[in-house]
This record gives C-alpha cells, sequence and structure tokens, in this order.
C-alpha cells in the first residue's frame, strides 16, 4: 500500500500535467481558428486559379506538345513522394497517420519495382519513416522557423521540387498530407501534382483569347499550379494539426481529470484506515492497562 | 458610357479586392491592356508592374508580380502571385525583387537568359515608375 506522502505527490503531479494539457488544448484552439481563417482566406484564388489551368489543359492536354508537367515524361519508373507533417509531436495520431500512409504506398512502389525518393517536410514525418525509408530521402524542408505559412514558403518547396523534376530525377511527384474534415476527424490524403491531373468537368465552355499563346500560358501557369496546391496542402495540413492536437490534448485533460479522482478516492481510503488504525492502537493499550 | 464589371483582385493568400469597376489597366506580358465592361473573353499572363483600377468610387492602383488576369464581358479576375496597394510599397520591397530576380536570371542557362533578363527589366521599370 503506497504511503499518504506518495499519493498526495502523484496527485500533485497529475494536477500539473491536466493544467498544462489545458493550456495546450486551448493555445490549439486559437491557432485553429487561425489556420482555418488562413485557408479560408486562400480558396477564391486556388478554386479559380484550379478552374482556369483546368480549362487550359483540356484544351491542350490532348496535343503532341503539351508541357512535360501536364503530359509527364513518359514514364512512370521514379516517383518522389512529398511527406508533409507537423514540427511537433503532442498532437494524436496526426504525423503518423500521415507517415502511415506515405510509407505503405512507398513499400507498394517498391514492391511493384519503382524507385522511390521522399521530400519530407516537417521533422515529426521524418523521424517517423527515418528507420524503415530513411535510406531514400533525398531533401528534407525545415519550416520550424516558420511562424505564419505563407506562399513564399509553399515557393520555394515548388522550386525545389521543379528544378529535380527539370534535372530529371523523377518522373511523378505526390504529396502526402492531412485533409481538414472537422476537429475531431483529419483524413490523411495522397495527391499527386507531377503530372498534373485535373477534373474532367472542370472544362471551360468559354473560348478565350490568349496572350500571348496558349502554350505559354499553360506554360507559365503549370510551375504556379505546382506551388498552388502545395500551398493549398500546407494550409490544410495546418489546420488538421492543430484540430488534432486540441482533440489529443481535451482527451488528455479529461484522462487526467479521472485519474486525480481515482487517486483522491485512494488517498481518502489511506488516510481512514490509518485513522482506524491509531484508534485501534490506542484503544487495545487502553484496554490493556 | 458602357456600365461597370466585377473586379476582383485575389492572391494566394487573400483576396484583395472586390468591387465594381469602370475600367482596368493591366500589365499583361505582352504589354499594357486595358479592359472595359464587355471585353472579349481573355487570358493574360502578368509581368511585375501597376494595375489600375477606375471605379465611380475613384481609382486604385495595386503592385502586381506574377499571375494572370481572366478578362470575362462580365467581369475581370486577376490572380497575382503577390499584390499590395501601391502606396504600401517600399523602395526596400523592390530592392528585394530587383535582387530575386537576378538570383533567377544568374542560375539560368542562355536559351532560358533572355526571359529572366526580362524579369529583370521589369522589375526594374516598375521601380522606376514608382520613383523608388
Amino acid at each position: 500500500m503506497p504511503n499518504l506522502k506518495d499519493l498526495k505527490n502523484r496527485i500533485e503531479s497529475v494536477k500539473s500535467t491536466r493544467k498544462i494539457t489545458k493550456a495546450m488544448q486551448m493555445v490549439a484552439a486559437a491557432k485553429l481558428r487561425r489556420a482555418q481563417d488562413a485557408a479560408e482566406a486562400s480558396r477564391p484564388y486556388t478554386e479559380r486559379f484550379n478552374a482556369v489551368l483546368g480549362g487550359l489543359a483540356a484544351s491542350v492536354g490532348g496535343s503532341a506538345s503539351a508541357p512535360r508537367l501536364l503530359a509527364g515524361t513518359g514514364s512512370d519508373q521514379t516517383h518522389l513522394l512529398i511527406v508533409m507533417t507537423a514540427e511537433r509531436g503532442l498532437c494524436g495520431g496526426f504525423n503518423s497517420s500521415i507517415a502511415k500512409l506515405a510509407r505503405s504506398k512507398a513499400q507498394e512502389l517498391q514492391a511493384a519495382g519503382k524507385t522511390v525518393k521522399i521530400l519530407t517536410v516537417g521533422k515529426k514525418g521524418r523521424d517517423a519513416i527515418k528507420r524503415d525509408l530513411g535510406d531514400l530521402f533525398v531533401g528534407h524542408v525545415d519550416l520550424s522557423g516558420v511562424k505564419r505559412l505563407g506562399y513564399d514558403d509553399a515557393a520555394g518547396i515548388a522550386t525545389d521540387v521543379l528544378a529535380r523534376f527539370d534535372a530529371g530525377e523523377f518522373d511523378v511527384a505526390t504529396i502526402f498530407f492531412s485533409a481538414f474534415q472537422s476537429v475531431i476527424s483529419q483524413k490523411p490524403t495522397a495527391q499527386q501534382i507531377i503530372p498534373a491531373s485535373f477534373e474532367a468537368d472542370a472544362a471551360e465552355s468559354t473560348l478565350y483569347d490568349y496572350e500571348p499563346s496558349e502554350e505559354a500560358i499553360l506554360a507559365d501557369l503549370l510551375p504556379r499550379g505546382v506551388a498552388t496546391q502545395i500551398f493549398a496542402a500546407l494550409l490544410e495540413n495546418g489546420a488538421s494539426e492543430q484540430g488534432a492536437r486540441m482533440s489529443a490534448m481535451d482527451n488528455a485533460t479529461r484522462n487526467a481529470g479521472e485519474m486525480i479522482d481515482k487517486l483522491t478516492i485512494e488517498f481518502n481510503r489511506s488516510r481512514q484506515a490509518v485513522i482506524t488504525n491509531e484508534l485501534i492502537e490506542i484503544i487495545s493499550g487502553a484496554e490493556a492497562l | 458610357m458602357a456600365g461597370s464589371m466585377q473586379f476582383d483582385l485575389v492572391s494566394p493568400e487573400r483576396s484583395l479586392a472586390s468591387f465594381q469597376a469602370t475600367e482596368v489597366q493591366i500589365p499583361g506580358a505582352d504589354g499594357d491592356m486595358t479592359a472595359m465592361p464587355d471585353h472579349a473573353p481573355t487570358l493574360t499572363t502578368l509581368r511585375p508592374g501597376v494595375l489600375v483600377v477606375k471605379a465611380d468610387g475613384g481609382d486604385q492602383e495595386y503592385v502586381v508580380t506574377g499571375g494572370f488576369a481572366e478578362i470575362s464581358p462580365a467581369g475581370i479576375s486577376v490572380l497575382a502571385e503577390r499584390a499590395m496597394p501601391k502606396s504600401e510599397v517600399t523602395a526596400a520591397d523592390i530592392a528585394a525583387m530587383v535582387e530575386a530576380a537576378e538570383a533567377v536570371a544568374a542560375g539560368k542557362s542562355a536559351s532560358e537568359l533572355d526571359d529572366a533578363n526580362k524579369a529583370v527589366a521589369d522589375v526594374r521599370a516598375l521601380g522606376a515608375a514608382l520613383g523608388l
């Protein structure tokens, strides 16, 4: 039976843990609001961009002169997986579920005889897949110093990816991130960005004049499209991370509360037992006289 | 005088402007163009420059870099990679843009050098136009 002092220490320690998790939950809630606002604000750009690009791609896509970013290199031998995760932990299964999806995809590709290369964004995902797939890493993007995610961060990643594509390092690029559905539900998602894929119904019926030419515009827009998709995924990931952290910390706070209740009951029982013992000793001492 | 049309200016990070305009001057990649209501549908890419929007409530000027404009009879959407009101642009912003464009040009091979040099010249011209 643990003594009273130990129990008391234990209760104090769990109480301070609860305070920390509660604070983290509230911080995550505030950050989630901001992340959602940022994702909301970027939506008009992304939607219009994809609509225009989709229309262009549909009209040029079939021709033999279509850019490589759209038509692909003609092979799918080498895959680049861009795994985007958080810089920090303590957010439930957020990082591990993205890493799990990326790992299974990598293994599936390897089993099919393809070459796999991995570019990681965010420290946690890198750590998670390092053991199994560490030798496939070709690069890492560190965003830990970034306070507010900007388009420049996404453009930086896109420039890196496009330079590798131009150098012929890979044929197909896929990004892995977590799509934000709600605070309690985030869905790990894989999305192919090179060669670009568009929904068939995105085709526009309007006939545009193009200045300079259709091909020149497409060639200009496709690299931007990569950056836009990466930016959208980063924002989505940011909101998911905060949502996951919020619910994880909410659970932790509740568990700590339950633990405190249980320990308090045990503490009271032990104290009662000690008092009863002392009484018995006094009474039996008095009787013996 | 023709009526007005919907004008939208959006950047990846946020929507900057959305209102009714009567005339929009766009710094297109092939040269400046002015769009008025009922313009034929046109898609044009942008070079770094000043976007002038004329509206009943007064003119608005924005500095934009890269991106494209989608013109339809009913309205104009400008999707700019970076955009800010002209009054907020400082000499330091222009200097940073020149530096970035020069850094890109430095890494290019001969075949792409013309485009990169044009980008540098565009940014310089923009700075000169603003008097910064």
